[in-house]
């Protein structure tokens, strides 16, 4: 839609049908296979099994992928995106990243890739079962900058040279196709990895973090890796265009995750007796659960607003950032909170708290991982 | 669809009302912080008339589009956002010029919604303060005192209203008293009191540390008479328990419509306060480009962001509970949280630019410092932060007043 034509749009909050279609799907998916197996996922640091091949039998990977490459053309649709983000994430947002990894490839590919590297991924990406695949944005480190990774790329020949370290690279050796941001001359540029024809100088070390334990991550050493020149993502790649996706992916997975905590925290507060009454009873209890619940409503409202721009075309590098920061520092808080109100037994891993806490700390980081 | 953006004609309202507010009010801002006068400020007269032929107009298009016989099946941008943009580009303008605005407040929104047409012809132009608050109670509106007892066909008023805002310089005043105090909720009737009417003296106007441009007075009802027919609404007293606990409700859900409008003077304000300050920081080389990394930003700059971030989390949280009254979605939750976030939101926004701005945010050279001044009561009136917060977490946890107090 054209900015044109768009100026006359009413603000409106309603979701379209198909996506309520898919919301009323994707939350039955949580409530029956994500939800109940989100915990022990989390105990057991693995991902469920056969949970990958039921995320690819409900197509999100085909859904924006043109018709003749195999999709159900769709296009790009960054507020289906978010929508679908949310849902997922309030089952688990470990398993959630997981699940929208190749899809965020895809959403890479679609936005800066050229035909024939569609081509060549969707084909692979959308065969007959799930092929992870990842992105490779962030570095290890304090104080990385995407706009001036220190894995760099010359170029050799026909082709580049990469070399440098990544970190946080979702399914690590398992991905089929890995995009690479990389420092080339004075520009950040992207390539794509395959990795079953470019694993030359490639090596995997699995990473440990301190939340999103069921997600397989890993730290990938790029030693002068050949690659070659259609490898290079060349479609107008702008890694601001691609860090706001990431900001927006990060939110919607952090309105998510809050609010499973929302959900969980509001029965227990009603429940759980002191002194005589229901804690929720006690303003103290009462003003914490509403603040959780006015921030979490902005959190989405704010990234609404992202994603409704992206999708319209506008400029959304103001409202991608803040609703980033709201979720990053709101989403730590709810998190936060979640675990307090439930009070030593918020800390114990009986309850989930403490896991949403732990996850909740990753929304800085996430929009390196996945792409709305 | 889901879109966030506001539509054309509401984007034209706000340019409208942007170069109104920046030509008409920003030069009488310090004039008459300054002065804190009694009397309306003269200029605000032919002002105000300006802006009322506008809203009649979008208004009278709204209502003919909003009480059509039709069911609603298109979403609609009506009256309510029109309101909330509206407020919040005119306070952007300034918060104390726009409260101060004859018309704009409670007192006429309560007589609009329930007088008849021959009502309003007898009390002329409608210019009407809204009295509610006592000494001895605020935020539990349920506790007044001032009584309303009929004598023939007259009510007599008898009791004391504080913190009156346009008390002094209105022309009517919208007083809530109860007809039996021991009925509690169910009694609580609206009168309106006529500037002039023997037995209603205003009795002191009160100094403030904002909003100076507006009155804000106390009023004394000593045997008060007004005729029968200047009880708003139904003179009914509600009969069982659960119609006074509706009747009540009644009254209240009239705020669902203007907290959001009250929450919009916060986000007017602390734009007029974020706008100031970039554009300072900007002269030192200071730009905002929301594309940075954490680890790059400088303190000022993160401090820059975060409000940035408050700010449209508040404002878009207004837009939700005016768009829900708009689509005649039940708000009540919505509007308590928006008035609840816009209200703290400005608190923070405006004494941070102060903060950021160092001596010049202090100084009276700018608006800064009369911003913060301004900003703190709209946290605390149309129901405090407090009050917000108690009626949002009652909704979520599904608690009754009794529970939950």
């Amino acid at each position: 839609m054209n900015n044109a034509t768009m100026s006359e749009a009413l603000f409106d909050l309603t979701p379209t049908e198909d996506q309520q279609m898919t919301q009323d799907m994707v939350r039955r998916f949580v409530a029956d296979v994500m939800g109940p197996q989100a915990r022990a996922a989390d105990e057991a640091a693995t991902l469920p099994e056969g949970f990958l091949d039921q995320v690819f039998e409900l197509g999100f990977s085909f859904m924006p992928v043109p018709e003749d490459l195999g999709g159900a053309g769709e296009g790009r649709r960054p507020v289906s995106n978010v929508l679908l983000m949310e849902n997922l994430a309030a089952g688990d947002l470990s398993m959630a990243v997981a699940a929208l990894a190749p899809l965020s490839v895809i959403n890479c590919l679609l936005d800066y890739g050229n035909r024939a590297q569609q081509e060549r991924v969707f084909r692979v990406l959308n065969g007959s079962a799930f092929v992870p695949a990842a992105l490779a944005v962030h570095e290890p480190g304090i104080a990385t900058d995407p706009h001036a990774p220190a894995t760099t790329a010359t170029k050799a020949g026909d082709g580049y040279v990469l070399h440098g370290a990544k970190s946080m690279v979702a399914f690590g050796a398992d991905a089929r196709f890995i995009v690479v941001t990389a420092l080339l001359d004075d520009g950040v540029a992207a390539f794509l990895l395959d990795t079953d024809n470019d694993a030359e100088g490639l090596s995997f070390k699995p990473e440990q973090y301190m939340g999103l334990r069921s997600l397989p991550l890993f730290q990938i050493t790029l030693d002068k890796v050949s690659l070659p020149a259609s490898a290079r993502l060349d479609n107008d790649f702008s890694i601001d265009g691609l860090l706001q996706r990431g900001r927006i992916a990060a939110a919607a997975l952090a309105t998510g995750t809050c609010q499973a905590v929302l959900d969980y925290v509001v029965p227990y507060v009603n429940e759980r007796v002191a002194f005589g009454e229901p804690i929720s009873n006690r303003q103290a209890v009462a003003f914490m659960v509403a603040d959780m619940a006015t921030e979490l409503e902005a959190m989405q409202l704010l990234n609404w607003r992202a994603a409704a721009q992206l999708e319209q075309g506008l400029d959304c590098a103001r409202a991608a950032y803040l609703a980033q920061r709201h979720a990053s520092k709101y989403g730590m808080k709810i998190g936060t909170d979640g675990v307090q109100l439930f009070g030593g037994h918020g800390f114990i891993r009986e309850h989930p708290l403490e896991m949403w806490y732990r996850n909740l700390r990753a929304v800085p980081l996430l929009g390196g991982l996945v792409l709305a | 669809m889901i879109n966030l953006e506001l539509p054309k004609h509401l984007q034209d309202l706000q340019t409208l009302l942007r170069k109104f507010s920046n030509d008409g009010l920003r030069p009488l801002s310090r004039k008459y912080d300054d002065l804190e006068p009694k009397e309306l400020p003269e200029e605000l007269g032919p002002l105000s008339e300006l802006l009322a032929a506008g809203r009649k107009q979008r208004s009278a298009k709204n209502s003919a589009e909003e009480n059509g016989d039709a069911p609603q099946t298109e979403v609609r941008n009506g009256t309510n956002l029109g309101t909330v943009v509206g407020a919040a580009e005119l306070c952007w303008g300034d918060p104390a010029l726009f409260l101060a605005m004859p018309a704009i407040g409670l007192g006429n929104a309560a007589v609009e919604a329930v007088a008849t047409p021959e009502q309003k012809q007898q009390w002329g132009e409608l210019y009407a303060a809204m009295a509610i608050t006592e000494p001895g109670c605020g935020s539990d509106s349920a506790a007044i005192r001032t009584t309303a007892t009929l004598d023939g066909d007259e009510w007599v008023i008898n009791g004391e209203k504080i913190f009156v805002t346009d008390g002094y310089r209105c022309k009517q005043v919208v007083v809530w008293a109860s007809l039996d105090p021991e009925l509690g909720k169910a009694a609580i009737k609206s009168f309106l009191v006529p500037k002039g009417t023997p037995g209603m003296t205003v009795t002191r106007i009160e100094h403030k540390l904002g909003m100076r441009a507006s009155d804000t007075a106390q009023i004394v009802f000593d045997n008060c008479r007004v005729p029968r027919t200047n009880l708003l609404g139904d003179p009914e007293i509600a009969k069982t328990a659960e119609a006074r606990k509706k009747a009540f409700g009644g009254v209240m859900q009239t705020f669902d419509n203007t907290r959001p409008a009250v929450a919009a003077q916060g986000i007017g304000t602390a734009r007029a306060a974020l706008d100031i300050t970039e554009a300072l920081l900007r002269e030192r080389g200071v730009e905002l480009g929301y594309n940075r990394e954490y680890a790059r930003l400088s303190a000022l700059e993160n401090d820059l962001y975060d409000l940035e971030a408050e700010y449209e989390a508040a404002r878009l949280l207004v837009l939700k509970a005016a768009w829900m009254a708009d689509n005649k979605l039940p708000n009540s939750k919505n509007a308590s949280m928006c008035k609840a976030k816009a209200g703290r939101m400005v608190n923070t926004v405006t004494l941070k630019c102060v903060e950021i701005c160092g001596q010049l945010g202090y100084s009276k050279t700018e608006l800064l410092e009369k911003l913060a001044r301004d900003s703190k009561i709209i946290d605390i009136y149309e129901g405090t932060q407090q009050i917000q917060q108690l009626i949002v977490a009652r909704q979520v946890l599904g608690k009754s007043s009794s529970e939950l107090k």
